[in-house]
């Protein structure tokens, strides 16, 4: 069984989780538009921007009270909000540090080296899959498909993508960030969107 | 109506039947295994898998509406094929430890594996996940590992039981079943989830590694653990019963029972009276022969004036004993025998009067429910599930004047004073309004209302509002027919029965609550109790008791004489169901010891006596009983009864009904010496020390 698997097989009572938790007054506002957007009587339908609100108020993940709190504020069972935080992999039920790598591992990321891309990360972190580094700096999980395939191999870090990636790049990606430097996100080797590596192939004419 | 072939066969079926239904008509069977035909429709499981022509792809026909032309194949190679790789895709992940687990030889699973599945796997090179188990309290134990995810159990939990405790968690090959938080599973309900569940992910924690199927001889009988009288199968090997599990009976109980009537049985193997015990001068109770024991209560009884002698009936007395006792005390020429003994204020009237008239299945065509005195979940789990299966079809509004509690529906609470109801008939509550507003409007009176000193008048006041408020009709509803919605929920299965044969006072006859009170200043010198627990015991101190059960309980402790009987699973016997059904349960087991079926105590006791009853075999006793009410030969039938006037309109009192059921799974004699109820009682109520959990199981 793979980390991941143990990650994600049990819900975890959180050592240091907060007790209590509730929507600060600038989420509140947030709040009010989206549940504007479904009728009343299916407001379950906002779940998901609420954890999203919930998961960042509370630094990158959703403690049980937090779920509980959006499942009551939303009237429906823990039980039901709890499925929805523990399919989707964007909500961590668990801590994560400062840098949440998401490296892809479906097939197309797979077939350009994604592979690589995680032994590097853990490699260089030394820690494996569903670990946080123990300066709370790095999270390393994987996640599935996240739809710039023609880009692959990529990773995700926090809000960001981190793109057409090899091993090198990945290392000192991950230096720059340990120091705080800047780094763009998007194509790591300039590429522009999912354009053709070799450059244009059509609409070369004209000033586009 | 859309017409399709089905396997070469053409039918029409009405608009919006699945695929799976329509052949299911035709006597097509298709595998399943996240499909109910009581639950929604979940198409997870892929195992229904049809070839519809032009279809590129195969259909899952339990979810796929059935459609002009279509043409399926249920049976033809390219459906097996498909389900030929479900299954191989579902056993990728199965422990395939069928030796060792309890659901081997009733396992869907097993079953489909043998039709459909391949002699080996082509996923060799996978470790087999594995999952730890849940803990769903005393009753369920897991086997996680084997679950298919066809999530039939969270969906039986929140749409039958009511309760969103059970959920899908992860997704993918994380995906796991369980509860949010680790704790017991706290419905009535939840030991049907046990059959639900197609494999052996969710099993019987009582009856873990305790038999095989295949070795068990089944009984057909009925529950009488409260008085909706559910088809039961009993489940015994040898003198033992191993288990209990529902019967289909569309009427009453569906295909479910409550946790009490399938978890109770272990109470069937401890503090049963095997023999018959004498109290001797000092107080002890001692070993006695049939003949030392009718030998004390002869030369008792023909010391005492008739007009001293009582008797009370229990709550899970039956018929034929109920009628052999209520002739044996007619022949002694005493009035004084009762069927309520907690004091309920009904009376052998009409049967309207007593009897849930709407009747079980009925509860579907109602528009409006008042529930009055009464915590149906607790007092009869499956008429509550009745209701909120009408809740769910029709959004049925119910409104409860009782103790406040969670039914599992939303309720619109009339707060707890009974005379609410004076407001109700005088039209100046909203309630009126909503009864007058609905065509098939019931209402539910419970024995927390009726056992009160008031209770006449509660009684009564209802009947009133029923006939006021046109609870009972001819064609308003609905249904287009005669609708009656007044409604008496019973908790004790021996009552109605009692009530039809009139085993109630005599003239100058008293009630229980006089006989105990009598008891207690000497008027009445003697009390037979026909299983009777649930009363006042210290009142019976000065009086003479011949107790006849099948528990040292309660009753016991006070009894001079123990005649021991048999308990429910060891007789054939008629119980009479709340709605005023005539049923039988069958026996499946031996008595224990000496013990005897409940009318040949009688009977013997009779002869003793010098007072012999007219019936020497169990047909005649029951042609005794069809000649006392003539109900009793129309057995499984619901008996329309006519609508009289009855009760006397007394004063309602302000003080709140108080619940009639205080424990749900302690409430006679069998459940309170069950050990799993006793489980229950400290897990799920929170009762008593929460008992540490043990290392080996749940
Ligand atoms: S535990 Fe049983 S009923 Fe529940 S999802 Fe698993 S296989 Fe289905
Ligand atoms: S496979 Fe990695 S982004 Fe699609
Ligand atoms: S039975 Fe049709 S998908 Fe499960």
């Amino acid at each position: 069984m793979n980390t991941h698997a143990a990650e994600t097989m049990e819900k975890k009572f959180v050592q240091d989780a907060p007790n209590s938790f509730e929507f600060n007054n600038e989420n509140l506002k947030k709040v009010k538009t989206v549940l504007a957007r479904y009728p009343k009587d299916r407001k379950a339908s906002a779940i998901m921007p609420l954890f999203d609100l919930a998961q960042r108020q509370c630094g990158g993940w959703l403690p049980e009270v937090a779920i509980e709190y959006v499942a009551e504020y939303l009237g429906m069972p823990h039980i039901r909000a709890y499925e929805v935080a523990s399919f989707y992999t964007m909500y961590n039920t668990t801590p994560v540090g400062k840098y949440h790598i998401q490296v892809c591992g479906t097939t197309p990321c797979m077939l350009s080296g994604s592979d690589d891309i995680v032994r590097v990360c853990e490699d260089q972190l030394g820690i494996n899959l569903g670990e946080t580094t123990d300066d709370g700096l790095f999270t390393l999980s994987e996640v599935e498909c996240l739809g710039v395939c023609v880009n692959a191999p990529m990773i995700q870090v926090n809000d960001e993508y981190y793109t057409d990636l090899n091993p090198d790049i990945m290392s000192q990606l991950i230096k720059k960030l340990t120091n705080n430097q800047e780094v763009e996100p998007e194509s790591q080797i300039g590429r522009k969107g999912s354009a053709p590596l070799t450059g244009p192939t059509t609409l070369t004419k004209g000033n586009s | 109506m859309p017409k399709l072939t089905i396997d070469n066969i053409e039918i029409e079926v009405p608009e919006g039947t699945t695929v799976l239904q329509a052949a299911e008509s035709i006597g097509k069977e298709i595998p399943v295994f996240c499909y109910h035909p009581r639950l929604s429709i979940a198409g997870n499981c892929r195992m229904c898998l049809v070839d519809v022509e032009r279809s590129p792809k195969p259909v899952a026909s339990c979810s796929m509406p059935v459609a002009e032309g279509m043409v399926v194949h249920t049976d033809n190679e390219r459906a097996k094929k498909a389900r030929n790789g479900v299954l191989e895709f579902l056993l990728i992940n199965h422990p395939l430890d069928c030796p060792i687990c309890d659901q081997g030889g009733e396992c869907d699973l097993q079953d489909l594996s043998m039709a459909y599945g391949k002699d080996c796997s082509r996923y060799t090179d996978f470790n087999k996940r594995a999952v730890s188990e849940q803990y769903l309290g005393p009753l369920i134990k897991t086997a996680m590992t084997r679950c298919i995810h066809c999530t039939r159990c969270v969906r039986f939990s929140t749409e039958i039981a009511g309760i969103s405790e059970m959920g899908a968690t992860g997704r993918g090959e994380h995906m796991e079943i369980g509860t949010y938080i680790t704790k017991a599973v706290a419905s009535e309900l939840s030991g049907n989830m046990i059959d639900i569940c197609p494999v052996g992910a969710l099993l019987s924690k009582p009856y873990s590694f305790r038999g095989r199927p295949w070795e068990l001889s089944n009984t057909q009988s009925i529950d009488v653990m409260d008085a909706v009288g559910s088809a039961v199968r009993i489940g015994s090997r040898g003198r033992e019963v191993m288990r209990i599990l529902p019967r289909l009976n569309e009427q009453v109980n569906e295909e479910w029972i409550a946790d009490k009537a399938r978890f109770s049985y272990d109470g069937l193997k401890s503090q049963r009276l095997d023999r018959p015990y004498v109290r001797s001068k000092g107080g002890k109770l001692n070993e006695a022969t049939w003949e030392e024991a009718f030998d004390v209560i002869a030369k008792k009884i023909s010391k005492l004036d008739p007009s001293t002698l009582a008797a009370l009936a229990g709550d899970q007395a039956d018929c034929e004993a109920m009628v052999a006792l209520m002739d044996l005390m007619e022949k002694l020429g005493s009035p004084h025998l009762d069927c309520r003994q907690d004091g309920s204020k009904l009376e052998a009237g009409p049967r309207a009067s007593y009897t849930f008239n709407t009747s079980i299945a009925g509860i579907e065509n109602a528009d409006y429910c008042l529930i009055i005195g009464s915590n149906p979940r607790w007092e009869a789990p499956l008429i509550n599930a009745r209701i909120r299966k009408n809740y769910l079809a029709t959004g049925l509004k119910v409104a409860l004047l009782a103790p406040e509690v969670e039914l599992g529906y939303p309720i619109d609470y009339l707060g707890n004073t009974p005379d609410t109801l004076d407001k109700i008939l005088d039209g100046s509550h909203l309630v009126a309004k909503k009864l007058k507003a609905a065509k098939t409007p019931m209402l539910i009176l419970g024995q927390g209302a009726l056992s009160r000193s008031d209770g006449k008048a509660v009684w009564a006041l209802c009947a009133e509002i029923a006939e006021k408020y046109g609870l009972i009709h001819d064609g308003k509803g609905t249904p287009g027919e005669h609708w009656n919605g007044f409604n008496i929920l019973h908790t004790a299965a021996s009552r109605v029965g009692g009530l039809d044969m009139g085993f109630v006072p005599g003239k100058n006859g008293l009630g229980t609550l006089d006989i105990l009170k009598k008891a207690e200043d000497g008027g009445i010198a003697l009390v037979y109790l026909l299983g009777a627990d649930e009363l006042d015991t210290s009142k019976l101190k000065d009086a003479f008791v011949i107790y006849q059960g099948h528990h040292g309980d309660k009753a016991a402790q006070v009894a001079d004489v123990i005649l021991p009987g048999a308990a429910y699973t060891e007789k054939s016997a008629t119980y009479v169901n709340t709605e005023g059904r005539v049923q039988r349960v069958l026996q499946a087991v031996a008595t224990p010891g000496e013990a005897k079926e409940d009318w040949k105590i009688v009977r013997a006791l009779s002869e003793k006596l010098d007072l012999t009853l007219p019936y020497n075999t169990l047909d005649q006793v029951r042609a005794r009983l069809v000649e006392v009410n003539p109900l009793f030969d129309e057995r499984d039938m619901l008996q329309r009864s006519a609508w009289k006037s009855f009760g006397r309109k007394g004063k309602v009192k302000s003080a709140p009904f108080v619940p009639i059921v205080e424990n749900y799974y302690m409430t006679d004699p069998i459940s309170r010496n069950s050990p799993t109820m006793a489980n229950c009682t400290r897990e799920i109520l929170g009762w008593g020390q929460p008992e540490g959990r043990s290392g080996t199981d749940g």
